[in-house]
């Protein structure tokens, strides 16, 4: 139930920290090739960091040629985050996508212009081309994200990633210009966590479906948060940037916080910040695996 | 790669610089040119330094304070703790017959442990001020110029292997002079193992990511967007 945030791994560089994971998700693929935005693209901040690396990618063609056997060969369920610039590019990789044990849709990349369709649409293009698990990674940026979580949801989403970076802005002491060649950039690290919470609960509330809850988890405790505000799964970002070996690390404080609580299993406190309980299906490992639950909505 | 709790065992200053020696625990030195990550205290992000020395059971590391992570970095003490991830990158080839080693400011600080490795060969270093060149202690016997005078005006006629690192006008000017000197770049980077695609540079018309495929890249490579 650890996986590692889009674009925070590369698994051919780094195999031992993705074997570390229960699943890697792939950086971000799109139709063509793309180089990204210029240097400088990543600048530290009081609490976080930006970055506006711009979805760099090999493009489909060559991930599915080169780079998606290789990731096949380590061992490790493959998640394949995709990204587009319309819903039919979108839908026409997740056609192309065979094999891997979910597809990850990344419709709110801070870094790159958006497609003119809205989540909701690219979902059901999608969902209309794979029958793989589909999960809709949304932008916290959002006024009411449980409103975008229903619509995904309504269009055939299996589960949610939340959540994506925020827009932030960092300035050079010196010179008062942006650090970061784009201007902006995507917020991670530290100060994520409590947007990662609320989007977290909040759509927990909302939607029957399973969510991977990312944003500033450093330790066990804050994936434990994440998944008493309803997360089934904890995805880790910025934290590997400065420890690849946070995944094993945080696994056994998240167990020990868990039973520090009386949960022989870190899952048994899902969405216990809640008044309400709500369980569903994860995609995790190779195919469709049960969280414990009775897939409703029961109140507590 | 490998990270550990390393232990400060002391700091010197050098001019501008700190030479923060760390007991390296069960950490591989690695070669000239490469570099570790280091935790920097209250910061997220650890900085990438090459490292300047070698001696047993100790890495040191030349650090100009220039921003908040290397400030807090330059105010650890004996006995303070930090995370150190290495040796990443690829650092330079030591398979050349007459080296001479080139620097520029704080960009000496791979050249002493590569001067130990190739056994003392000829050095020239460049320094902004006669303060800042109190860091050519660490080059015994290395030719010291100071500015406006520029380290290229000292290359002797003679061929020679060059191996270099220094700020970006430097290397720039040496690989017009030098086309196949081995160059040390620099560019922010947040992780060092190639995860975070941020020191991405144009190397042979491709953005690529200088940790994973330099810091040290022979000059006849075309690296055109490195910035800072």
């Amino acid at each position: 139930m650890l996986l590692n945030a889009s674009g925070c791994l590369d698994a051919l560089t780094a195999p031992e920290v993705a074997r570390s994971l229960d699943a890697f998700v792939t950086k971000t693929i799109t139709p063509e090739p793309r180089g990204g935005n210029p240097p400088v693209r990543i600048a530290e901040t009081e609490a976080g960091m930006l970055n506006a690396i711009g979805l760099a990618n090999p493009g489909r063609e060559r991930f599915l040629a080169e780079t998606l056997p290789r990731l096949r060969g380590l061992a490790v369920p493959v998640w394949v985050s995709v990204g587009g610039f319309s819903a039919a590019e979108y839908a026409e990789t997740c056609a192309a996508l065979d094999g891997v044990a979910a597809i990850e849709l990344n419709l709110s990349c801070p870094n790159v212009d958006e497609a003119p369709e809205s989540a909701a649409a690219i979902v059901a293009a999608c969902r209309a081309a794979t029958t793989l698990p589909l999960y809709a990674k949304l932008s916290p940026a959002a006024w009411d994200i449980a409103e975008g979580a229903r619509a995904v949801e309504a269009a055939g989403a299996d589960g949610l990633s939340l959540v994506n970076t925020l827009r932030g802005l960092a300035l050079d002491a010196r010179t008062l210009r942006p650090t970061l060649a784009r201007g902006t950039g995507g917020y991670s690290g530290p100060a994520l966590k409590p947007v990662a919470l609320a989007a977290v609960y909040a759509c927990a509330e909302a939607v029957e479906l399973p969510i991977v809850g990312m944003g500033g988890v450093r330790t066990g405790l804050d994936a434990l948060e994440l998944l008493a505000a309803g997360a089934s799964a904890v995805a880790l970002g910025t934290i590997l940037f400065s420890d690849p070996s946070a995944p094993e690390r945080i696994r056994s404080e998240l167990a020990a916080e868990a039973a520090a609580r009386g949960h022989s299993d870190p899952l048994e406190a899902r969405g216990l910040a809640h008044s309400s309980l709500q369980m569903g299906v994860s995609h995790l490992g190779n195919g469709v695996q049960k969280v414990p639950g009775n897939g409703r909505k029961v109140t507590a | 790669m490998r990270r550990e709790l390393c232990s400060v065992a002391g700091s010197e200053q050098l001019g501008p610089y700190t030479l923060l020696r760390v007991a390296r625990g069960s950490l591989d030195p690695g070669e000239p040119g490469q570099f570790f990550m280091l935790e920097a205290p209250g910061r997220v992000l650890p900085r990438p330094m090459s490292v300047c020395l070698a001696p047993a059971g100790e890495l040191g590391f030349l650090i100009d304070p220039v921003g908040p992570g290397t400030r807090a970095l330059c105010a650890l003490e004996a006995g303070d703790e930090l995370h150190v991830l290495g040796p990443l990158g690829n650092g330079f080839d030591l398979a050349v017959e007459r080296p001479l080693l080139v620097g520029g400011g704080i960009g000496i600080a791979p050249l002493p442990y590569l001067s130990r490795r190739l056994g003392g060969p000829p050095a020239i270093l460049g320094f902004r001020s006669d303060w800042h060149a109190e860091a050519a202690a660490l080059l015994p016997g290395a030719e010291v110029c100071i500015e406006p005078a520029y380290v290229t005006a000292l290359l002797p006629d003679e061929p020679h292997d060059v191996l270099a690192c220094g700020p970006e006008p430097m290397l720039a000017a040496l690989r017009a002079l030098v086309p196949e000197a081995q160059l040390a770049w620099e560019a922010p980077m947040a992780c060092g193992y190639g995860a975070c695609y941020g020191c991405a540079v144009e190397i042979e018309g491709e953005l690529r990511r200088l940790c994973v495929e330099g810091p040290v890249l022979a000059a006849r490579k075309e690296l055109v967007a490195v910035s800072n």
